[in-house]
């Protein structure tokens, strides 16, 4: 690739896209084999790469297409926005041009349909503050929990995002609970909760309702765990082993059911809810 | 300083309008201001002065640990270790005893007031066996029906990679989802440092309770000003914004009672044990009072009300069709 003229190399994405989902270019690099991927194969290919099988991030409106029924998206709770409750420096700011950008908060929820089977969904969006859980996330959350035992229907949740939200303090420390709480009674409604990690699922999200599913799906070579890796590295003052906290690393420690492919989550998914007998 | 040279100089302005008899109110109007914003930043290096100590004290190596704590309060008290599963975390203490007449549960993370002792304890930072451990318990204490007091003073978990072999993330996610629904009363006190999730771990509970300088954070004050700020010396700056004393938290509705220290517990511990005894008591004497069921939804609702957003039903229905141009009106207001 460095052989390439400027001109043409501008079509492609710098190496650096760890906190970017898919490039909007039309050819990617990818991360995994270093090889040049067209995007619209990369697209059908449910934005893993046709080579490798790197999984790349997807954004939430490529979840929603990728992985739900056609059309059957609607959307619930976006009217819950974000305050700033400690008045915390820069936080407003940071809303208010999130919001410009036509962001709706870390987590999109609402109701959906796989195959036919009606579902509830929630999907965080890494690009909101890293996907981090404030009061909105918390609520939404909660809300979704309850929407699902009220009407007797499964609940999936596709979790990615780096922790509790550091600018809404101890109130987004509290979503933490308030979220194992409603995953609590929902379980007690025996009613079924799938949760699906992706890269990355760490901190107050890890340690919440992310792993209280009744089944826990992992992306492959997705980075899973409580602590960031820096501030491990900085305590224990050694190297971490290769493949650390990655998701075949959870799963040969028993903490995820499987870790499924991109390509066969969907059929995978379909299959959970007959077998729980949610019906069309 | 500033602030006194700027009070002359306007006392002599306003000393020269009246002499030679000239408006000079514009110019005094600019001092003025000049002199409000002299006072802010003053009150501002104050408060940060007033929770950086704060922040300090809570952290101090004499101030009285859980296992004090533990060993002034519970009579007859016998310790219970290990989780059943993998070992015993020497950070988390457990045990039953009895408080007053009560026979109670009791966990507390332990710290060390000595650096052999901090050796021992992990410095109060727990590895996922000691949430288990602590979870085990409350199981037991529900069976009994006994209620349960926890004694919080954390940096936070541990952040190895044995802790993370043994599922951190998990350990305290179950302790949050089982202690919501758990059928006897739980009382929580954060008497020192509460760290993260390793704190609240040991949180969700009927009543929580925090000593007058102890302090409760999403993130310890360092690594919110690395992060943030880029900046780690930063940290007294970022324990301003981080809203983590025990008043503080008391305003945003997230603890329910702070407890008078008088000198500060680790200048004399008396008067703070004596407040927070009288305390446990009489919530120990109205939690047992309720049933079961009214007892585990007062928790949820607790729990479940604890947030701050904004809900723009109301003005949704008016008719506004685009929620995305909306709410950026909404900030821009």
């Amino acid at each position: 690739m460095d052989k390439l003229p400027d001109s043409i190399k501008k079509l492609f994405v710098s190496k650096d896209n760890s906190d970017k989902t898919l490039p909007d270019n039309l050819f990617v690099e990818c991360p995994g084999c270093q090889e040049i991927v067209y995007r619209p194969k990369l697209e059908q290919n449910l934005g893993v790469c046709p080579l490798c099988s790197y999984h790349f991030r997807i954004s939430v409106d490529e979840w929603i297409n990728f992985i739900t029924d056609a059309n059957s998206f609607l959307p619930l709770f976006e009217e819950i926005v974000s305050v700033d409750p400690l008045n915390f420096p820069g936080y407003r700011e940071k809303l208010e041009s999130l919001y410009k950008k036509g962001l709706n908060e870390a987590i999109r929820t609402g109701y959906a349909r796989l195959d036919g089977i009606k579902i509830l969904m929630g999907i965080m969006d890494s690009e909101f503050i890293m996907g981090s859980m404030g009061s909105v996330v918390g609520e939404r959350v909660a809300r979704l929990f309850e929407q699902g035992m009220n009407e007797n229907l499964p609940v999936i949740i596709i979790s990615r995002s780096g922790g509790a939200r550091m600018q809404e303090g101890v109130v987004s420390l509290f979503q933490m609970a308030k979220t194992s709480a409603a995953a609590k009674k929902f379980s007690d409604s025996c009613n079924l909760f799938i949760s699906i990690l992706t890269d990355p699922t760490t901190g107050g999200v890890s340690a919440s309702f992310s792993f209280l599913g009744d089944i826990i799906i992992a992306e492959p070579n997705a980075l899973i765990g409580f602590a960031g890796q820096r501030v491990i590295e900085q305590t224990i003052k050694q190297k971490l082993p290769e493949g650390f906290q990655r998701a075949e690393f959870l799963e040969k420690k028993g903490f995820v059911d499987f870790v499924c492919d991109r390509r066969k989550l969907r059929e995978t998914l379909v299959k959970i809810l007959e077998i729980h007998r949610y019906r069309r | 300083m500033k602030k006194e040279k700027i009070l002359k100089q306007i006392d002599r302005l306003k000393s020269i309008a009246i002499a030679e008899g000239i408006d000079l109110s514009s110019e005094i109007n600019k001092l003025r201001a000049m002199l409000e914003l002299e006072s802010d930043d003053f009150q501002k290096e104050k408060q940060m002065k007033e929770v950086w100590e704060i922040v300090q004290n809570s952290r101090k190596i004499e101030r009285p640990k859980p296992q004090d704590f533990i060993k002034n309060f519970i009579e007859d008290f016998i310790e219970l270790k290990g989780d059943r599963r993998f070992g015993n975390d020497n950070a988390v203490i457990g045990g039953i005893g009895y408080f007053d007449k009560y026979p109670v549960t009791v966990v507390g993370i332990q710290k060390g007031h000595t650096l052999n002792e901090n050796i021992e304890y992990n410095f109060g930072s727990p590895h996922p066996e000691g949430y288990r451990k602590a979870l085990r318990l409350s199981f037991q204490a529900e069976k009994f029906t006994r209620p349960i007091l926890f004694f919080v003073d954390t940096p936070g978990a541990y952040p190895g990679i044995d802790s993370e072999e043994r599922g951190m993330a998990e350990a305290i996610a179950e302790n949050l989802y089982y202690l919501s629904d758990l059928k006897t009363p739980i009382i929580s006190v954060i008497t020192g440092e509460g760290g993260s999730g390793g704190a609240l771990a040991l949180g969700v509970s009927d009543i929580l309770i925090m000593m007058q300088n102890a302090i409760l954070s999403v993130i310890s004050p360092e690594g919110c000003a690395s992060i943030l700020f880029k900046d780690s010396s930063k940290a007294a700056e970022a324990s301003v914004s981080l809203k983590l004393t025990s008043f503080d938290l008391l305003n945003l509705g997230i603890v329910d009672k702070v407890i008078d220290e008088g000198p500060g517990l680790e200048v004399n511990p008396e008067i703070g044990y004596k407040n927070l005894s009288e305390q446990i008591l009489t919530s120990l004497q109205y939690f047992t009072s309720l049933s079961s069921r009214e007892l585990v939804e007062h928790r949820n609702q607790k729990i479940r009300k604890i947030g701050y957003y904004k809900d723009t039903t109301g003005y949704l229905k008016k008719g506004i069709s685009n929620t995305r141009n909306f709410i950026y009106d909404l900030f821009k207001l």
